[in-house]
């Protein structure tokens, strides 16, 4: 067996703090649960409207941010030009303001007078309030993840496997979807996931700009506020269990998906 | 013909400087120089990989210059394959084809022509990164064939490979380049390959094109001090090569037969180092298999030592120390005697 040195003993110490710090209370949460009444929860419309509310609006969000966040991502990936910093970092802005600041952002902006929502509800769309609503405020909350994760895999593309794609006669928007995209492939899915995942967890935005419908965050939140904590719990575990398995296979697809580079 | 006028390009620590360069039709022209003379550049601008600043390309007559990659007609092969990972090596050289949308079945029977060719075709079904670098740049010269270009560009396609698949490569890269009306442009450091494959050689330093000519020209008659260093050998002879016995080979030059250890056969060119040759003002018995008479037609006097040129039926450049050629008393039109050993032979 290998010796450890007390630097790696001392540094495992250290290091262990974290990972219990966030483990016990999950694993303190899940057990503390009583099963009857989750089950008793899962039975219960409100709860599951909710929940499938969150991961629709989230689901939602995510193809709106595939669909303008992978044209964003190839061009940081391939383009020098004037402003691109600031370009990056306006698309990571959400990540560092509160939500709860998104939220009034948007309301400003999305509200029936606002320079976004007066011109929308001409063509019947809403959102304050509404669908519509939770959607945006989980785009603004959550694209970043599509457009960095994207870009990343676009970067580890060489642009001369493109070039010589092109001499054989691809135009260059077919390359990118034949060639880029399909080697890149597990970093936008990756991506979407963790956009996915951060989407349905949003509450700070929601709770300003859609207070309803309920989405799952917000029910436990009103559901803590109206009935305290022994009431959150059962929606709690059911919407951590989601958030679980959608991580557990975005860990999945990190380790075991294909990668055509390395043996 | 490619024909490049006044190309001048920044790029990064590169600048290529009005550059002018005409390549004939069907042509083995290689593009030789240092690391860092912008070789690897012109190579991609001839592809329009990049945007020029200034100047201009012809194709066939044809100014290419603005015209998208795609539709250049010109192959491309990179000296680390640029293989598409995600497809098998049949999927890789079909490629081509199937951009052109051409007909399923013709594709088969034209992708395994060609891996029978270049004999890989027992890996039809195999992913780039299981290949071996030779199997790997068998490959990407196959993709870039089989779509027929009006060229071939090849940058540094050997250097990523080892010395007994160089040899291999360098033997079928000449065959293909009979086989097909291509012109191939191959840019290189090493001038070995260049000896070996090139009808026409460039020498580029610099961003700058030093001399262009084939490689008689510019092994003999090195335009300058720096052409003259990077070629750095002074006896090139150009010969057919065949086996005589199991451990040596005879060269014919047309004019004299060598003797080398080194086994070829077929149109070669041989070295030999001019300190590896003896002079004698008489004939004299030693080990030497190879010994030529001839007259000395040119005396170069180098301080220490004193380069004479020696026409043994082919001009052969000898190095003499001070003392022995006042020993010799040596002068212009004298006979003399050329001794050099079968392994002191070099060929490519």
């Amino acid at each position: 067996m290998r010796k450890l040195d007390h630097t790696t003993i001392f540094f495992a110490l250290m290091g262990s703090f974290l990972f219990f710090f966030v483990l016990i209370p999950i694993v303190n949460l899940m057990v503390s649960a009583n099963p009857g009444i989750i089950l008793n929860n899962i039975q219960d419309p409100s709860v599951m409207s909710a929940l499938f509310l969150s991961i629709y609006a989230a689901l939602a969000a995510t193809i709106i941010a595939l669909l303008f966040g992978v044209p964003l991502a190839y061009l940081l990936a391939r383009n020098d030009f004037w402003g691109k910093g600031f370009v990056e970092s306006v698309i990571d802005v959400p990540l560092v303001i509160p939500h709860t600041v998104s939220g009034i952002i948007l309301l400003l902006v999305f509200n029936p007078g606002g320079i976004f929502g007066q011109p929308l509800s001409q063509i019947g769309l809403t959102f304050s309030d509404a669908i519509p609503g939770i959607i945006v405020a989980m785009l603004f909350a959550s694209s970043s993840f599509v457009v960095n994760s994207s870009r990343e895999g676009f970067e580890s593309v060489d642009p001369r496997m493109e070039k010589v794609a092109r001499t054989l006669g691809s135009g260059s928007l077919k390359t990118f979807f034949i060639i880029t995209l399909p080697l890149s492939l597990r970093n936008v899915v990756v991506g979407s996931i963790m956009c996915w995942a951060r989407a349905i967890s949003e509450f700070g935005a929601i709770v300003i700009l859609a207070y309803y419908p309920t989405t799952a965050p917000v029910l436990i939140y009103r559901r803590f506020v109206d009935f305290g904590l022994q009431e959150s719990i059962p929606v709690a575990v059911l919407l951590i269990s989601v958030c679980l398995v959608l991580f557990l296979i975005v860990r999945l697809l990190i380790s075991g998906w294909k990668t055509y580079d390395k043996d | 013909m490619i024909k490049i006028e006044n190309l001048s390009r920044d790029w990064k620590e590169f600048q290529l400087d009005h550059i002018n360069l005409e390549i004939k039709n069907n042509e083995y022209f290689v593009i030789l120089g240092p690391s860092g003379s912008g070789k690897t550049l012109l190579l991609e601008l001839i592809a329009g990989i990049w945007e020029v600043d200034s100047g201009d390309i012809y194709v066939d007559g044809k100014n290419m210059t603005w015209t998208p990659l795609e539709k250049r007609g010109v192959g491309f092969v990179y000296q680390n394959y640029m293989l598409f990972p995600h497809k098998t090596v049949f999927e890789n050289i079909a490629f081509g084809l199937n951009m052109r949308k051409v007909d399923k079945e013709e594709v088969k029977t034209r992708v395994n022509e060609m891996m029978k060719l270049l004999h890989i075709d027992h890996l039809a079904h195999r992913l780039p990164r299981t290949l071996s670098g030779g199997e790997q740049q068998r490959t990407a010269l196959a993709r870039a064939l089989i779509i027929n270009p009006k060229v071939l560009l090849m940058d540094e396609p050997l250097s990523a490979l080892d010395r007994k698949t160089r040899d291999d490569l360098i033997r079928e890269m000449k065959e293909l380049h009979q086989k097909f009306d291509i012109t191939f442009v191959h840019v290189t450091h090493n001038f070995d390959e260049a000896l070996a494959l090139a009808d026409r050689i460039a020498i580029m330093k610099d961003g700058r094109i030093s001399q262009v000519g084939d490689s008689t020209e510019i092994f003999r008659h090195p335009k300058d001090k720096f052409v003259a260093d990077f070629v750095g050998v002074e006896n090139i002879i150009k010969g057919v090569a065949r086996k005589d016995g199991a451990k040596i080979t005879l060269i014919d030059t047309g004019s004299i037969s060598i003797y080398t250890t080194e086994q070829k056969e077929g149109p070669v060119h041989v070295t030999v180092r001019p300190e590896d040759i003896i002079l004698s003002n008489k004939k004299v018995e030693t080990s030497a298999r190879n010994v030529f008479e001839g007259k000395i037609t040119e005396i170069i006097d180098n301080g220490a030592l004193i380069k004479l040129t020696v026409d043994v039926g082919e001009p052969l450049i000898v190095f003499l120390t001070r003392q022995s050629f006042l020993d010799m008393e040596l002068n212009i039109g004298r006979d003399v005697w050329t001794y050099f050993k079968a392994t002191a032979v070099h060929t490519f």
